[in-house]
């Protein structure tokens, strides 16, 4: 007997494979127009566009520095407090919590999760900018000799955006680390505790020393989440490009340029800048979310193996 | 015989736990303080006007966000007509055809997507939409919306259809069904609930998006006529008017950011509570 291939069967695998397809073709889509966008102002700065600070519409003057420096310093502050503070969630949810605690727990980040950012920008704005203004920055400015709280201020700053920025990946950081805790089988913890170590210790061995890929991970994802950020950041960095050690002195990110400029902007040139500004903040989420999924699969499939065995 | 623990390993012990639980509670502060002032400065304005009315100019009282109301179910339902048949199309085809490379690079692509900045998906709607027509328009904002949707749905989709035991799959062939017919009305109609709960989670998603409309949708005092037309919307209204230097319209964003979250919240509570019970077993 002939096998046959049943034609409504080719005809519609044919057509799920064209709507799959759009998935890579809009990849692509977005990297050509953007870098076919950007052109214009590559052209006439070249890749010295990329190490340039300055800024200026009217002389057509354009560079990514200062926004670049805006972008990373909020992600970098945003990690400082996200990421210790997403792992410690996790374990304290996972390993040192009973069950009926971790359903809650985890009903409260995924509301964290969920609420829209230009609301995080509203809160930052009205909430966090005047207490930071009023209660921390007189404080942060008492530790003398250092370069990073002095000056007046108005709120309206790295510092603020890097602390409202870290509020919102916090879920984010921390959802997967519990995955990759969760992954980590029951019996390495058991051996560790029959060893006579504590909890802690436990956790330190058998759970934190194998989950590390994924942990990085993790803080990665957050991070690329954090870069992209866009309305909360826009709300509260000041919006001043220009490159200061001064964590409370207002800054700009390559975000909110794009978010305050594009639709303000008059020339084909300054468009151009403001869409090149797009592709560099593309690219490196694009290189950051590569690596993290990486780690991740490489974390989560590790423990899977090893509990197979 | 009980050796108790060194008193050094105890204390690192309930250091390390205690902070832990420091970073549970600090953790908390932001969210309880963001969710009491919603709430409490977002019901001074919240009536029957803000349901039904069109914003007002400053020193005019009244006015509500009827028009941003429905831009947002406009863009929601433009993005939705884009999104929905290709992602659940695109999500099928990775979980019933999904071996070989290239459904393993539109995988790696959907990820690549879900991680892309959605301001610079507004760039990308701009490039594609708003130039061509010079004009901003609902279109545009539905279709960068839109194009946020497509991975989104696509990974719950497989993931949801995976779920379907293989032995329904089988004992719709072993009838001499084609397989075409058994993938859409057995596979996908196994797994309807669950679909139908990521197309909604896929819609509360993009619902809540401000970046990418800035410049594709744009805003709108007033009523939109044609979906080629700026038009209103929550976020954007609710941005304008945190960053406006009125008394009266700073209120408004308050009243406009308390009905946002409480339909996303809903939303998003709704979904996770049938998604949950999907994938627990109903199948």
């Amino acid at each position: 007997m002939v096998a046959r291939v049943n034609s409504g069967d080719r005809l519609f695998q044919g057509i799920l494979a064209g709507t799959a397809a759009t998935i890579p073709l809009l990849a692509l889509g977005i990297i050509s127009l953007l870098l076919v966008s950007s052109l214009l102002v590559l052209d006439k700065t070249g890749l010295y566009f990329f190490v340039r600070k300055e800024w200026d519409p009217v002389r057509e003057q354009f560079g990514a520095l200062a926004f670049a420096y805006g972008t990373l310093m909020t992600s970098f502050i945003a990690l400082v407090v996200a990421a210790p503070g997403g792992i410690g969630i996790a374990l304290a949810i996972t390993e040192f919590s009973p069950p009926r605690v971790r359903e809650w727990a985890a009903w409260i980040v995924e509301t964290l999760a969920a609420v829209p950012s230009v609301i995080f920008g509203l809160w930052g704005l009205f909430v966090l900018v005047p207490f930071l203004h009023r209660y921390v920055e007189p404080a942060l400015r008492l530790f003398p000799g250092q370069p990073f709280f002095v000056g007046p201020g108005t709120g309206l700053c790295l510092f603020t955006a890097g602390l409202v920025v870290a509020i919102m990946i916090l879920p984010t950081i921390m959802a997967i680390c519990r995955e990759v805790f969760n992954a980590v089988p029951i019996s390495q913890r058991e051996s560790a505790l029959a060893l006579g170590s504590t909890r802690w210790e436990a956790v330190r061995l058998a759970v934190l020393g194998p989950s590390m890929p994924g942990i990085i991970g993790a803080v990665i994802l957050g991070m690329g989440r954090a870069l992209g950020e866009t309305m909360a950041v826009t709300m509260v960095i000041g919006n001043d490009p220009q490159i200061r050690a001064n964590l409370l002195a207002p800054a700009d990110s390559l975000a909110s340029a794009i978010a305050n400029q594009f639709t303000e902007a008059t020339s084909d040139m300054h468009l151009s800048a403001l869409t090149a500004l797009g592709f560099l903040l593309f690219g490196i989420t694009m290189v950051l979310n590569v690596v993290a999924r990486v780690l991740v699969w490489m974390a989560t499939r590790r423990m899977r193996l090893a509990a197979v065995k | 015989m009980i050796i108790p623990t060194a008193p050094g390993r105890a204390r690192v012990d309930s250091l390390m736990r205690g902070l832990c639980w420091t970073a549970v509670a600090l953790a908390l502060v932001p969210l309880f303080s963001l969710l009491y002032l919603v709430v409490s400065k977002g019901m001074h304005r919240l009536d029957m006007d803000f349901f039904i009315h069109l914003p007002r100019p400053v020193g005019i009282p009244g006015g509500g966000m009827a028009n941003a109301l429905a831009g947002t179910l406009t863009l929601v339902l433009i993005a939705s007509l884009i999104g929905m048949p290709l992602g659940v199309g695109a999500g099928l085809y990775l979980s019933e055809f999904g071996d070989g490379r290239f459904a393993w690079s539109v995988r790696f692509c959907a990820d690549v997507l879900t991680g892309v900045p959605s301001i610079v998906t507004g760039i990308f709607a701009y490039d594609i939409i708003v130039k061509p027509m010079h004009s901003f328009s609902a279109l545009a904002g539905g279709f960068a919306l839109g194009t946020m949707m497509i991975p989104i749905i696509a990974r719950i989709t497989e993931e949801v259809v995976r779920l379907v035991p293989a032995n329904l799959r089988e004992a719709a062939l072993a009838l001499g069904i084609p397989r075409w017919k058994s993938i859409l009305f057995v596979v996908l109609r196994t797994a309807m609930g669950g679909v139908a709960t990521g197309l909604f989670l896929g819609a509360t998603r993009v619902a809540s998006e401000t970046a990418p409309l800035l410049f594709t949708s744009f805003n709108n005092q007033y009523w939109t006529k044609s979906l080629l037309q700026p038009t209103a919307s929550m976020t954007v209204q609710i941005f304008t008017y945190a960053i406006s230097p009125y008394e009266e319209w700073r209120d408004m964003a308050w009243t406009g950011a308390l009905v946002l979250l409480i339909i996303v919240l809903l939303a998003s509570m709704l979904s996770r509570l049938t998604l949950a019970k999907n994938k627990a077993g109903n199948f």
